[in-house]
């Protein structure tokens, strides 16, 4: 559009003074009782770890400590992969139908406790209510009921008649979306008739431990979940350990790098879920206003802790101006701050390091010369915060056009014509999704095929279902979870 | 007409004045706006309602929401009676407490118009009339010209005009904008001021968003003061999604021209909760500059006591019930 535009962003400036939204805060106490200190949960038992080391959780967004939790040692492994060993011959034997009741009964009570486990998770993790409360919890609850479904049909899932499961899973989940993922894992190896142990991540255990309890409301058989907390020791001993047979891990490159090492010319099964530099790709012919929520929604959904963030924006050349100038305005309206307040958009930190390494790499793209820009917005004075942040002038050598950064800064680069896009866009060690507006249908079509990541959104972006198979290309690693190509993952096939 | 076109659009600016020269130029001009994806329209909408009004943002939004009422009634059965005792109910929304605000506007049948303004003598509530052969807008432009002179004469303060769908949807752009242009005219008065214009899309009848988008830049390039959606006499009347559509129209149009034109949703818009989401859209795609009367409106007639009670229950604490509110 026009050149006035410059001036005009400064007559239509939709952050008013006059409609300021009161606090709307979600009660804490909605989370249930937090106890001061966790074991593991074993064979259907809430037990101390066999060592006396505890970690501590922290709330993101206060810095205070929720609860402590322990670092579970190599015997403490050892124990919980024994009791999954034990579970699993009678789980395994039971017939599909019958531990499909077990998964379409602990889904029932997600829904049932979804406030508050949203507010837990929203405490422990420090991501808005409104996203706990509206995507994590509905998709987790939908996921179990997924695979639930699958649990009797494992026939004609396209593997054979009676696939038969793997044994006892190990896994381990990152702390972006703690329950999401521990859903993810958990619900199709059960319906596929493995047991599991999972470990959370060392900031988010809570959900997980809690979730523990959900599976003796529905009475699921001890031993068939079994999840042992710590940090990556305890991750590095699950992962290793000699009975265990199949390994999922959702986490970062490098850690699924070692994993992989590590279980190399063992008979393990492994899948991996790991990290990504989205590129969202943005023609001239976009529907503006909702690529521009699009773009929002890519990278500063869940503080931009996502793998598959649309952290790249790329931009036709020719709509550039437009773009950028309504992608700020919008950016100004985004409300930073208490996790718990309904109206937040944008929430905490998951943790210190974190903040440091996304501040480490936002200073980085500023060196190399790279222009950054933030709406003017107050952070709160204790926790872990940082402003939505865009980087222009990008270019493909940039080290915030190549690392992932795992927080709310987006890179904008730009194209001029749909093969640079792609060439751009595949331009990177990773491959888990991508994004592409514009109004031709035949474009994305094509755009998709070109394109080397694992999801491609069309005039959407961060849009998940159960149904639907999620996983990498390249360095965002392999496996499916998801869908029916899911239950692969869990089934000797 | 093209003449007519012409002086329309020099006020408009912005590098538009050419828009309208041609049918051949205001196609190519209306089909090379930007498309809209339905899904992520809806969404925004949807998540824009999802925020939570409290406390003192709930009471101004009250107030506000109030204040931006066209309380309308527009049916065969008007009497004089009825239009009196609407405008008495518009003087004194609540007569538990005179501090309640007065709505903007009272609309009716141009009929009604002279019962309107005597009723609503040394207040500042406006007297919008429908016009334009409303709600069909199925007669000859001389028929619709005649309607809107003659509300004008009785004393409207506002015009709401209706387009012509079937132009519209049959792509004769050029058609509707003329009619547009010819309706502004017919709203000027002898002493050189002129009834403020609101033009009515019928979003029900466009059906599709990428219309919606069109008729809105079609009428503001056409001088309208206000985009409204509705009639409220089709079976979808104002939904969120297409309010946020011709909000961020209206932004985009300032954004170019300099020009501020308001937004008026109409028809099923019945609860405070209702009309604290599209308060929530105009607050984050306009923001402070559209948040009076004077650039949005709601036409409505059964909010306004919905209002009222929820403005009882936050200054006394107690839900009080459609009795204690006067039904007119």
């Amino acid at each position: 559009m026009a050149k006035n535009n410059k001036k005009a962003e400064e007559t239509v400036t939709p952050k008013g003074r006059l409609f300021e939204y009161a606090p709307a805060p979600e009660s804490p106490a909605a989370a249930g009782d937090i106890a001061t200190s966790y074991g593991h949960f074993i064979g259907g038992e809430f037990v101390d770890s066999s060592g006396s080391e505890a970690l501590k959780t922290v709330n993101p967004a206060t810095e205070q400590v929720l609860a402590e939790f322990a670092q579970g040692t190599d015997e403490d492994v050892d124990r919980a992969v024994a009791a999954a060993r034990k579970a699993f011959t009678d789980w395994s034997a039971l017939p599909g139908s019958e531990r499909a009741k077990y998964l379409f009964r602990i889904a029932r009570i997600i829904q049932e406790r979804s406030r508050e486990l949203a507010v837990l998770e929203s405490i422990d993790n420090g991501k808005p209510i409104r996203e706990t409360r509206d995507v994590d919890l509905p998709l987790v609850a939908a996921h179990f009921f997924y695979y639930a479904g699958w649990a009797d049909k494992l026939d004609y899932a396209g593997y054979g008649a009676n696939p038969k499961p793997l044994g006892v899973a190990g896994q381990v989940i990152p702390w972006n979306f703690p329950l999401l993922m521990l859903a993810w894992k958990i619900a199709p190896a059960l319906a596929t008739g493995n047991t599991v142990v999972l470990k959370p991540a060392e900031t988010t255990p809570l959900t997980a431990l809690r979730f523990a309890e959900i599976c003796r409301q529905a009475g699921l058989p001890k031993g068939v979940v079994n999840i042992v907390t710590g940090d990556g020791r305890t991750g590095a001993a699950l992962t290793a350990h000699p009975d265990v047979n199949k390994v999922a891990f959702t986490g970062s490159t490098p850690v699924g790098r070692a994993i992989a090492k590590q279980i190399a010319g063992t008979r393990k099964k492994l899948s991996l879920e790991l990290g990504g530099k989205a590129a969202n790709i943005v023609f001239d012919d976009a529907p503006i206003d909702q690529a521009v929520e699009g773009i929002v929604n890519g990278i500063f959904f869940n503080q931009g802790h996502v793998c598959c963030a649309g952290s790249r924006l790329l931009v036709q050349e020719s709509i550039q101006d437009e773009l950028l100038d309504a992608l700020k305005r919008r950016m100004a309206t985004l409300r930073v701050g208490d996790p718990l307040d309904k109206n937040t958009d944008i929430g905490a930190i998951n943790s210190a390091a974190q903040l440091a390494r996304i501040t480490e790499l936002s200073l980085a793209g500023e060196a190399e010369g790279a222009e950054r820009w933030s709406p003017a917005c107050e952070l709160p004075s204790a926790g872990y915060w940082f402003r939505p942040t865009l980087f222009t002038g990008v270019s493909q050598a940039h080290r915030i056009a190549r690392e992932e950064i795992f927080g709310p800064v987006l890179s904008v680069l730009t194209f001029r014509t749909p093969t640079e896009a792609v060439e751009k866009a595949n331009n990177t060690p990773f491959g888990l999704s991508a994004g592409i507006w514009t109004e031709k249908g035949s474009r994305i079509l094509w755009m998709a095929n070109q394109l080397k990541a694992g999801v491609v959104w069309a005039n959407t972006f961060n849009k998940f279902d159960p149904t639907s198979p999620f996983g990498g290309y390249k360095e965002s690693g392999y496996g499916r979870e998801g869908g029916r190509h899911g239950l692969e993952a869990y089934l000797d096939v | 007409m093209s003449t007519v076109a012409a002086n329309a659009l020099g006020a408009a600016g912005g590098g538009l004045q050419d828009v309208a020269a041609s049918e051949a130029s205001l196609r190519r001009f209306l089909h090379g706006l930007p498309g809209v994806d339905a899904v992520g329209l809806e969404a925004r909408a949807a998540s824009l309602g999802t925020r939570s009004i409290k406390t003192t943002a709930k009471a101004y939004a009250i107030d506000l929401a109030i204040s931006m009422i066209d309380l309308t009634t527009l049916e065969g059965a008007d009497t004089v009676g009825k239009v009196r005792a609407l405008c008495t109910k518009a003087r004194n929304p609540d007569p538990s407490d005179p501090g309640a605000p007065r709505v903007a506007a009272i609309c009716v049948y141009p009929d009604m118009v002279a019962t309107a303004k005597a009723a609503l003598e040394g207040t500042d509530i406006q007297v919008a009339s429908v016009a334009t052969a409303f709600p069909a807008g199925r007669a000859a432009l001389p028929v619709k010209l005649a309607d809107t002179a003659d509300a004008v004469a009785a004393g409207a303060d506002e015009i709401d005009m209706v387009i012509d769908r079937g132009a519209f949807l049959s792509g004769r752009y050029l058609d509707v904008f003329n009619e547009i242009v010819a309706v502004k005219e017919a709203c000027k008065r002898p002493d050189g001021t002129a009834a403020h214009l609101k033009v009515i899309f019928e979003t029900g009848e466009l059906q599709t968003y990428d219309n919606v988008r069109r008729a809105s830049w079609l009428a503001m390039l056409a001088g309208a003061d206000f985009i409204k959606t509705s009639t409220g006499k089709v079976a979808v009347n104002a939904t969120p999604p297409v309010t946020l559509l011709m909000l961020e129209a209206v932004r985009d149009f300032k954004a170019q021209t300099g020009i501020q034109v308001g937004v008026k949703p109409a028809g099923g818009i019945k609860t405070t909760k209702d009309a604290m989401k599209y308060l929530v859209m105009v607050n984050e795609t306009l923001g402070d500059d559209w948040l009076t009367p004077h650039w949005f409106r709601f036409g409505a007639s059964s909010l306004l006591n919905d209002l009222l009670m929820q403005r009882q229950k936050l200054t006394t604490g107690r839900y009080s019930g459609p009795d204690y509110v006067t039904v007119d």
